[in-house]
């Protein structure tokens, strides 16, 4: 119990140390400064965990956990999103029933491009995920969209995620100010605690890596969605970064969004650009 | 231990709920021949037993005893109890057959393994755990048992990763 | 209809190493659906592994192996190129059956 308060109490500090690391010049409240943030973000990380290689912090709690690591790495010989992986596949290749596939809705056709997700559409003014895309894709062939939160969206997305495997996150922030809007909203959402345990992502996923919240490790924020999306065994399944932002809130005790509304686009936008420069580690095994 | 410290209070509930079904539902299942490792017959009898002793008695009819020619290799820390990653190997001769218990788990067989000649006694694989409890392998070689113990501590999951 | 089973065999030399992956629920019977009625029990009771007409591996299962079992050993006497045939039976009578190229 003991352990809880100072985590609680510790957390906004924390929050505060690492903004404050990152910006040794003082930067106005109301500027929005993306490269700073990330720059922040990263070396945040970089320095509280100074024998984690950089590109290890995309394997989550197995980055900074070395028992845990051995568990992983013997299931890795032949990963439990293995199936899931070949039904993706298969998916991905079989047309719709008028003809087109999803290699159409896609630059490249779909392969390698995971990296390049989410990104800022000027058009909608809005973020766009790729599992967004996906369903939209769908629905633009006739076809009703998926639940985004496993089976078929998890399938999909793990395929997509394998081919870009390795590639570095490559998040833009176009020139438009809804676009540096829609990543402080995201940031403001990943700080802002909720809930009836007053937790915010950052609580856990900053102040506390590689602690343990109960039973289960806690898994670092820079690099978290790289793995998306995830086999975990306490789901005994897949899931995308859709079922990881709702469970992450129903956990908290907070009120889970829906899958994609602009709250949860908003926060993949700020957490997947500040992961820019870390490698595509999709899909990932997870406890 | 209040509401805050339990996010899944139910899982706790089915969990022990689930000992007393499983002694009754494993009653209807036919009885197994006996000493069931030493033949091609799915040990029936001694995946229905509760205790490990009870169930290396139904599988083998004799008792282990500790050898440090078994090397059993298990987390001291499951990250999960759905998936444990337990493996072992050994330098005994002669080896027949590999079982595993899981010692506190409903029923504490969890697998046994014909091993003929040719194949390396050896083998990984992936366990259920109910709570914290011993591993223990069991090797048969040259008709005799020998065992292996470890404690795998287990924690429910509920939140994190 | 994919296969349940995924397999992955190595030959180094004199030793073959195979690993296993196989899509099956597993079920203990001692957990409740969403619904609060109990999922029956269902899981692989036997997996065996064959190869030039001989048993070289023979698993007995009960409810304790996870979700999508996987199974590692390895084996003398066989060469790069033979097939090995994989079986299982699970506790209600279903099954499958796939063979696989030892590379």
């Amino acid at each position: 119990m003991k352990a809880r308060i100072s985590l609680l109490l510790g957390s906004l500090s924390a929050a505060l140390i690492a903004f404050a690391l990152a910006s040794p010049r003082v930067v106005a409240a109301d500027k929005v400064d993306p490269v700073a943030d990330a720059k922040a973000f990263q070396n945040f990380f970089f320095q509280k965990f100074p024998t984690v290689k950089h590109e290890d912090f995309v394997n989550g709690p197995y980055s900074v956990n070395e028992d845990m690591k051995r568990q992983w790495k013997e299931k890795e010989e032949f990963p439990p999103y293995e199936f899931a992986l070949d039904a993706g596949k298969e998916m991905f290749s079989t047309p719709f029933k008028n003809g087109k596939t999803y290699a159409d809705c896609f630059p490249n056709g779909g392969i390698g491009i995971r990296q390049d997700y989410p990104y800022f559409d000027t058009r909608e003014g809005k973020v766009v995920t790729l599992e967004l895309a996906l369903n939209r894709c769908r629905e633009a062939n006739g076809e009703a969209p998926y639940s985004y939160v496993k089976d078929e969206m998890a399938s999909l997305t793990a395929y997509m995620a394998f081919t870009s495997r390795g590639k570095p996150m490559n998040i833009k922030i176009p020139d438009d100010p809804r676009a540096l809007e829609a990543f402080e909203n995201g940031k403001r959402y990943f700080y802002s605690r909720r809930g009836q345990m007053n937790f915010s992502c950052a609580s856990c996923h900053v102040q506390s890596p590689g602690e343990r919240i109960r039973a289960e490790t806690l898994a670092p924020a820079l690099g978290i969605l790289n793995a998306m999306p995830i086999y975990r065994s306490e789901w005994a399944g897949m899931g995308t970064t859709s079922r990881r932002f709702v469970t992450c809130n129903s956990q908290t005790r907070a009120v889970p969004l829906e899958p994609q509304a602009d709250e949860y686009r908003d926060v993949e936008y700020f957490l997947s650009y500040v992961a820019n420069g870390l490698p595509i580690s999709g899909p990932g095994a997870r406890p | 231990m209040n509401a805050t410290t339990l996010p899944h209070p139910t899982r706790r509930l089915i969990l022990q709920g689930a000992i007393s079904v499983a002694l009754i539902g494993l009653g209807n299942l036919p009885f197994g021949t006996a000493h069931a490792a030493a033949n091609d017959k799915y040990p029936e009898e001694a995946f229905r037993q509760k205790s490990e002793a009870d169930a290396i008695k139904a599988l083998y009819g004799k008792t282990a005893e500790p050898s440090d020619k078994i090397k059993l290799d298990a987390p001291e820390i499951a990250e999960n109890g759905g998936v444990v990653p337990i493996s072992v190997t050994t330098t005994l001769d002669k080896v027949t057959s590999i079982s595993f218990f899981v010692a506190e788990n409903p029923s504490a067989l969890a697998a046994s393994y014909r091993i003929p000649d040719g194949t390396i006694p050896a083998v990984a694989n992936r366990l259920k755990m109910a709570k914290s409890s011993n591993v223990v392998a069991i090797i048969e070689a040259d008709g005799k048992l020998y065992s292996a113990t470890r404690e795998v501590k287990v924690t429910v999951g509920g939140c994190g990763g | 209809m994919a296969s349940s089973i995924r397999v992955r065999a190595t030959n180094n030399g004199d030793v073959t190493e195979v690993q296993a992956l196989i899509q099956h629920p597993m079920d203990t019977g001692l957990v409740k659906a969403p619904n609060g009625e109990l999922i029956p029990a269902h899981f692989i009771q036997e997996l065996k592994f064959e190869c030039n007409g001989k048993d070289v591996f023979v698993a007995n299962w009960g409810t304790a192996i996870s979700k999508d079992p996987y199974v590692k050993f390895s084996f003398k006497g066989a060469r790069k190129g033979d097939e090995i045939k994989i079986s299982w039976t699970d506790n209600k009578g279903g099954s499958d059956t796939t063979t696989a190229k030892i590379a």
